[in-house]
């Protein structure tokens, strides 16, 4: 049982950080603004959640579960605000550099 | 083992790396920038040490509060002219800014390298001891016991902080709100967080303030999420600055400075040391203190951020 969990965990979290690592080299390599802040929200919500998804089965207590989910909702939240919150100040600037 | 090894050598190199990136950088925004990611990656340095309470500290304070202040100093600067070339440094005060840099690196890079080896520790005192305070984190058992005076000294340069800031009011801008006024954010993301976030970073900052006592957590790190939780309604127009005059502020400024004075006073006269807490009071006063002083603190953070009054237009 215990050997599934871990294997579950190895897999979601190597999974996560793939999109971690796709994100950044988006964020490095995209031409303009919009599209880097696409590639970093999108690393962040699906690669966070893959790598939170993997430790559940490592917590111990209903406590610990709650509290990397309210992480990872929060993160979401964050990220999902400050994204449309540069590019509207791109496009209030007039301009995609 | 060789793999937290590579982990620990790679984190240790994005320090050094951002540390140069940061001084060496011409631009005021990138400077800041990076010094803010500089910040986040010295918590994880902490939290790989297993320092867990400065982990928290360096990322509330460190990285985010004194990144937005910052970021604040670069706006205000970017609206001045720009320095005339009769100010720059001469190539002799270069040098000399030069070798005092490299000394102060050098005293303080020989000083870690000298200490004895293994270096001397008040560990095993303070765990022996902590039983006297009822905590459960040597942390807090120092901060607010062994160590209280320098706790008490922190808080009041916070508010020493405040009373500069608000010392830069131009002409006529003295006792009006704090900061310059923000337009009212109606829909967007910054109105939705200014909304949803509040109710649940003020549950989080009274958590983190409560499991200080047992766990890593304290009334620094809650009192930085508090003053967030006040800065952003403030961002979007929702929530007015207070005006620097205004009674109540400037008596929850105080209160948490001056509730720790007055109990080690207590102390001295019943127990014949400042700060010393009776036996058995030890919890509920250093309680009350971190209660108090989370107030105190919030508002004084945030009162920074906000900046000193402007002038009525």
């Amino acid at each position: 049982m215990s050997l599934l969990a871990d294997g579950f965990t190895i897999l979601c979290v190597l999974a996560g950080l793939v999109f971690f690592a796709a994100g950044t080299a988006g964020l490095l390599r995209f031409p303009d603004t919009a599209s880097r802040l696409h590639a970093l929200t999108k690393a962040d919500h699906l690669g966070l959640g893959l790598v939170v998804l993997g430790l559940l089965p490592q917590m111990d207590s209903l406590a610990g579960i709650l509290r990397l989910l309210a992480i990872w909702a929060l993160v979401l939240l964050a990220s999902a605000a400050t994204g449309p919150m540069i590019a509207r100040l791109l496009r209030r600037q007039g301009g995609a550099s | 083992m060789i793999l937290g090894l590579v982990a620990d050598g790679l984190l240790a190199a994005g320090i050094l790396a951002l540390a140069l990136a940061c001084v060496a950088t011409r631009r005021a925004f990138a400077s800041a920038a990076l010094f803010i990611a500089y910040g986040l990656l010295l918590a994880l340095a902490w939290a790989r040490l297993g320092a867990s309470d400065v982990a928290l500290t360096e990322a509330s304070i460190g990285a985010g509060l004194s990144g937005v202040l910052l970021l604040g100093g670069v706006r205000r600067l970017a609206g001045l002219a720009e320095p005339s070339p009769d100010a720059e440094t001469g190539p002799l005060l270069t040098v000399l800014i030069g070798i005092g840099c490299a000394a102060v690196a050098l005293a303080i890079g020989a000083a870690v390298l000298l200490l004895p080896d293994p270096a001397p520790s008040l560990a095993p005192q303070v765990a022996a001891n902590l039983a006297t305070t009822d905590l459960g984190n040597p942390v807090t058992g120092v901060l607010m016991s062994f160590r209280a005076l320098d706790t008490l000294l922190e808080s009041a340069v916070v508010l020493l902080a405040v009373v500069c800031v608000w010392a830069l009011a131009p002409e006529g801008g003295w006792g009006g709100v704090a900061g310059p006024r923000q337009p009212i954010v109606r829909d967007g993301p910054l109105a939705l967080l200014a909304r949803v976030l509040p109710p649940l970073g003020i549950v989080i900052a009274i958590h983190i303030l409560w499991v200080g006592a047992d766990a890593p957590g304290g009334k620094f790190q809650a009192a930085a999420v508090l003053a967030a939780m006040w800065l952003m309604p403030w961002m979007a127009g929702l929530a007015p600055a207070p005006r620097i005059d205004a009674r109540w502020l400037r008596l929850v400024l105080a209160a948490g400075p001056a509730l720790f004075i007055l109990i080690g006073l207590g102390g001295a006269l019943a127990e014949g040391a400042f700060l010393a807490y009776p036996p058995g009071w030890a919890k509920p006063l250093i309680l009350a203190i971190e209660i108090v002083l989370t107030a105190s603190i919030a508002v004084a953070l945030a009162l920074l951020v906000m900046g000193p009054p402007e002038p009525p237009r």
